[in-house]
Order: structure tokens, then sequence, then C-alpha cells
């Protein structure tokens, strides 16, 4: 496979080797082209974003490094970066890619972008023709096993953000946030963003009330709601089916019976209190009323590492599926490797066939139709059980063994066969894994 | 009663039952694929089988205990895939499903059904008063069942910690819909059920059949059941104390049903 991928990421390198690292959008199609125009080097791709860089390439040899490279794209000595630096190669640096596309290896576990990522940077050399056959067959590869480990594992579906659990939370109470309104206590940065996440989900009406009724009328105006005389916060909270309280205030401002008398107002339909103000808004005494849900912002940051965790778990299972991935992926390109052998064995003998009918034709004299019919299907069938064998020990032995290369020089040397060809097309990698299903 | 199809009907909400008790045990929903498939076979299975129960019989033989179940157990199923139709949601199936499978099982392993002899039962209207109460009660166990889920996912999100099940329930608006619909559906269908009873029994025995303890609790439950809607439309009324009252009408309900042993007017036999 010849598979080599040199990398730093968030885990192995601080923020300020990671930048020293990274290449910017622009410069990326340029990089690519001169690493695959390195010696030794077949194809290559780089993925650079703000946790990693990933410089990943096939190389004829498999023992090529790409110190070079390196030293010429980023002009400084990597002596001191060394130890930053991971180097896989072959099947490892199969499952290293396999492992980012599914967001195993990412800083949140399972989220989502790191896939378009590793999607564009696959775009780019490609557009740059750096990539052919078989970094195509290792990509494709890797997109299927990010889709597998995103619709097998729940990796990536529980939310790890405070914001958005609020909003899964406030979706596990009123089903759809279609048209619910939004209560803002306080006008902080939080609040804020909490609402943009609410009013994404559908929510419609925004209200805002601010001990500072400026800041109110400011922040109402952003999300088009409206503002409110805290005076009058008592009186209009009812109004709404989530309040989201930030204010300074020493005390809390919502108590038990105020929430008996929202609820009297509301006959009785359910209300979210997300508190995110330290000292807490919300007295915890509201959370035992019928229909009132209060969150303080340990609850949300409990749920968040919960699912943190739970993403750990599933990632357990992914790393399982990526392994399975791994030895295909390694079982089809090793078919791969014996696939030109069988094509030029198969030219071969259809040489030779070839040119013996030719050579006793003249002797045979004018044949019918049915007699030439007769003749082709002779040699055909005898051509056909000599190949047998050595195409389905090529097949095992790529298969099985390590000895393939062993494998296929000895049946070029029995059959006389030309040296392989150096590239090999998509086409014959299909022929390698229709072989292989066909060997199954 | 053609058991072979009303055995079959068991088999397939059999996997309503154990779907049921995999979520309530929190072992996942492993059957979600396959249980509305499943109950929707035993559904149809349920009806082939009571379709040719009345045309094996010659006529509805509604009031043998064996047939009754079995109708009860499939007006529950129908208004059960209503709500489903509706909601897209198999939930309510925790209580439904296992209360099904426990009537339709009943009704599969009676031998041989109790033969009618009471001339009255073998009147058309007795059909549309037992349709419609069954329809109620239907209507009355799905509400019951969802406010037993609004509890859970209630507590569940009071608790503050999200489990595996209450991840999968629907989130609380949607519960308390249901439940309140199936509470919607059902009161008409009971109401007419408790005239046309009545309008018969006085019929036949004159106004002295209130006393009777079956009677007594069908009024008891219309009674309870008006008053969860009642305290709906006037407070809102939902979670816990709707659940509460709703627990009791279908424990009423129960009772109502099993007084069929005690009473003297709702009898199958003629004495």
């Amino acid at each position: 496979m010849n598979f080599v991928l040199i990398g730093v990421n968030h885990r192995t390198a601080p923020v300020e080797v990671r930048e020293r690292f990274a290449i910017p959008e622009s410069h990326l199609p340029e990089a690519v082209r001169s690493l695959a125009s390195s010696p030794g080097v077949e194809e290559a791709m780089i993925v650079s974003t703000c946790n990693r860089v990933e410089i990943l390439a096939r190389t004829t040899d498999g023992m090529s490094s790409l110190d070079g490279f390196l030293r010429q794209l980023y002009g400084f000595d990597l002596a001191p970066y060394r130890k930053y630096l991971y180097e896989y190669r072959e099947a490892d640096a199969v499952r290293h890619l396999f492992r980012v596309a599914a967001s195993l290896d990412s800083m949140i576990v399972g989220e989502p972008q790191i896939l378009g990522q590793v999607k564009e940077a696959y775009a780019t050399a490609r557009a740059v023709g750096a990539v052919n056959s078989q970094l195509d067959a290792l990509l494709t590869r890797a997109f299927a096993v990010a889709k597998r480990v995103r619709n097998e594992t729940a990796v990536a579906t529980s939310a790890v953000s405070v914001a958005s659990v609020a909003v899964d939370l406030a979706k596990k109470i009123f089903g759809n946030l279609d048209g619910k309104a939004v209560y803002l206590v306080g006008a902080g940065k939080m609040c804020e963003l909490a609402a943009r996440h609410l009013l994404a989900h559908g929510a419609k009406q925004i209200y805002v009330a601010n001990r500072t009724y400026e800041r109110a009328v400011t922040l109402a105006r952003k999300f088009n709601g409206e503002a409110v005389v805290f005076d009058q916060l008592y009186e209009t909270v009812p109004r709404a089916d989530i309040v989201i309280s930030s204010t300074g205030a020493p005390h809390a401002i919502f108590r038990k019976e105020h929430g008996e008398r929202f609820l009297n107002r509301r006959r009785n339909r359910p209300m979210f209190f997300i508190d995110i103000a330290v000292p807490r808004d919300v007295d915890p005494e509201m959370n035992k009323l019928d229909g009132i849900f209060v969150y303080d912002i340990d609850d949300l940051q409990q749920v968040v590492s919960s699912h943190v965790a739970d993403r750990h778990v599933e990632a357990e299972h992914a790393e399982a599926i990526v392994q399975m991935e791994v030895e295909k992926f390694q079982a089809r390109l090793q078919t791969l490797d014996v696939v030109p052998t069988i094509v030029s064995l198969q030219e071969h003998l259809e040489t030779v066939r070839q040119a013996e009918i030719d050579r006793v034709r003249g002797r045979l004299g004018a044949m019918t139709p049915e007699q030439e019919l007769a003749v082709e299907a002779l040699t055909r069938g005898i051509i056909n059980k000599i190949m047998h064998t050595p195409i389905t020990t090529l097949k095992s032995a790529a298969r099985e063994s390590q000895e393939v290369t062993t494998v296929i020089d000895l049946v070029r040397r029995l059959f006389g066969l030309r040296e392989a060809k150096p590239t090999i097309v998509r086409d014959e990698a299909n022929v390698a894994a229709g072989g292989k299903r066909g060997a199954n | 009663m053609p058991l072979i199809w009303l055995r079959v009907a068991v088999g397939f909400y059999a996997v309503g039952l154990v779907y049921s008790l995999l979520l309530l045990s929190r072992k996942g929903n492993l059957l979600a694929k396959v249980v509305e498939p499943a109950v929707g076979l035993g559904l149809i299975f349920h009806f082939v089988s009571l379709v040719e129960a009345t045309v094996l019989i010659g006529h509805i033989s509604l009031a043998s205990i064996q047939y009754s179940e079995s109708l009860l157990a499939f007006l529950a199923m129908v208004v059960f895939f209503v709500f489903f139709v509706g909601y897209r949601t198999t939930t309510p199936g925790i209580i439904i499903f296992p209360i099904v499978f426990v009537l339709t099982l009943a009704s599969a392993l009676g031998q041989r059904p109790v033969s009618i002899t009471s001339p009255t039962l073998r009147n058309g209207w007795i059909f549309v008063h037992i349709v419609l109460i069954f329809t109620g009660y239907a209507g009355l166990f799905l509400s019951f069942g969802a406010s037993l889920l609004y509890l859970v996912q209630e507590r569940a999100l009071k608790s503050k910690r999200p489990t595996p099940l209450v991840n999968w329930l629907p989130p609380l608006q949607t519960i308390d819909d249901i439940c309140y619909h199936a509470l919607l559906f059902g009161f008409p269908f009971m109401t007419f059920g408790i005239v046309t009873g009545s309008v018969l029994l006085i019929e036949k025995y004159g106004p002295m059949f209130f006393v009777d303890p079956k009677i007594v609790l069908s009024f008891l439950m219309w009674a309870v059941y008006l008053l969860l809607l009642y305290t709906r439309w006037s407070s809102g009324w939902r979670g816990r104390r709707a659940a509460f009252l709703a627990t009791f009408a279908f424990i009423i309900a129960i009772c109502a049903w099993a007084a069929n042993n005690f009473s003297r007017v709702h009898r199958f036999i003629a004495s």
C-alpha cells in the first residue's frame, strides 16, 4: 500500500506549534501539488484545520520520507518539532485517516465538521491532480467508514454545548419550538447566545427585561423582540414558555410562589426556566411545581458532560468498526497488488492461443462456421484450465500470506511475463474487488 | 371462535409485549423497527378472526366473554393505530400492548365459547352498545397509558439525568396531546354507549336496574371520565393530577368490566 501519514493535532501539539504547521487555504493547492511531485511520491493530499494538519502520501516504495518536502514547505528546521509530529505507515496510516474522518480523533468526539474538512481537502488534491487510484480508493472508503460510524453508533447524536443542550431540553418539553415565546431576564452575552439558538430552532417571540431599560431595548431590537420594563417582570413572564435568566441579582428573583402564580395564569401550560446566573436567579424549589422545569448552569453542564461521556462509550464501538474496515481495506488493496499479474497472464496466454490458431489455420484449410466455433471453444477451454490454478493461487496469496511478492514473481517467471504496468487503473481495482467477492 | 387466526394475532401481539418489556427494563428499543408491522399484522389477523367468528356462529356473539375480550383488545389496537398515524409514535404501546396481549391471549385460550342463551343479546342495539362502550374503553386505556408516560418523562426531566428510555420517549407536549385527544376521542363513544345501554335496560327491566353494581360502576367511570375532561378544560390539569385521575378511571373501568359476574341485569346466560 505504501501509505505514509505525517501530522500534528490538538493532542500532540499546543496551538502555537499547530499554527506553525497550518497551511492557509490559499496555499493548499500549491503545497499539495509540490508534495505530489516530490521524489518517490505517487499520490498526496493535505488536511489543514485549526486542530490538525495531516499530510498523507502514497510513496513508490513505502520507505521514502517526507522530511525533504516538509523542510521545503515550511522552511524551518524540523528537529525541535519532532516530538509534536506523529508518523503512521501502511495500515496505521489507513486507521488514522479513518479515525479522523469518522471524528473519533476530534477534540469533541463526533463533531461533524471534520468530515467536511477532509472532503474539501480531498477535492483540492483531486483538483490539482494529486490523487489517483489508491488514494482515491482510500478516501472513498474513509467517507464510507465515517458514514457507517455515524449511522451505527450514537457517537454524534447528543448535544455537547450548553446552548444546544438547552435547546434539546426545550424540545423534550415542548415538542417543537415553533411559535414558542422566549423571555430573557438580563441582557448578558450568554442569554443572547441561548436565545439565538432557540430562535434558530423555531422560537418566535422574544421578550427582554433588564434593570437598565436601554440595554433591554438594544437587545430586543437585535431579535426583533419586545423590551419590557423590569417592574412589570412578574406580570409579563407568564407570556413566555421559555425563560432565560442571567441577572446579577444577589437573591433568587423567581420563587415558588411566583411559579404557582405563573402556572395559574397559564392554565398549567408548562414553563422552562434556564437559569444561567450565579448566584442563581431561580429558586430550585420551583422545579418541584408540576409543569415547571428549572435547569441551572450546573445542571446544563452536567448534561453536557454526561453526553460527552456517552460519546466516549460510543466511540469504543466506533473503534471496532474502524478496525474491521482497516482490515477489509488492507485485504482489498493486497488483492489489488496481484491484478496486473493476472491481467498480463491472461493477455500472454491469449496471444499464444491466437498465434497457434493462425499457424495451423493454413493446414486445416477452409472451415465451416461450426468448426470455427469448435476450435475457438477448444482452445479457450485449454487456456482457461491452465490459468485457473495460477490465478487462484495469486488471489489466495494476496488475501492470506505475507509472501505475495514471491508468488507474483514465481508466476511471472514460470510464464515469462513482462514487468507489471507502473500504475493501476481504476477498472483494475474493480476487477480486484470482484475477484475477491468471487473467491469468497 | 376461530381460534387459529386469533392465536396468530396473539403471536404478533407478543412482539408488542416484548417490546414494552424491553423498553421498561431499559434494554433499549431493539424491536422498534419491527414492532409496528408486527402489531399491524396482528390487528389484521385479529380482524379476520372476529369476522370469521361472526360468520361461523351465524350471529354476533358479542356477549361471549372470549369474543368481547377479543373485541375490546381489537378496538384498543384500532384506537392505538389512529393515534399512531397522528403522532408517529409507538410509545403509548408500552402500556397498550400488554393490555391487548393479555385480553387477546385470554380470549384465545378460552376453549369453548359460552353460548348465548339470553335473547336480548341477539338484538342489534346490543352490538351498537358494546362497540361504543369498548371504543370508549380503548380511548381511556390509551389516555391512561399516555398519562403514565407523561409522569415518567416529567420525572426524568426534573431529575436532570435523562436516561436512554427518556431520550426515546416523545416530548412531554406530544404525550400530553395524546393523553388529551385520546380522552376526547373516547368520551362521546362512552357517553353514547352508556345511553344506548340505559335505554335497552329501561326497556327490559324498568328504572330499577340502577342499583346493579355493574351499572353503578359504569356511571361512576363515566363521571370520572367527565371530570378528567372538565379539569382539563377549566384549569388545564395535566401531569401528576391528571395521571392520578386517569388511573382512577382505569381502575373503575377494570372493576366495571369484572362486575359482570355480580350483575343481575348484565349477564350473558339467561338464568
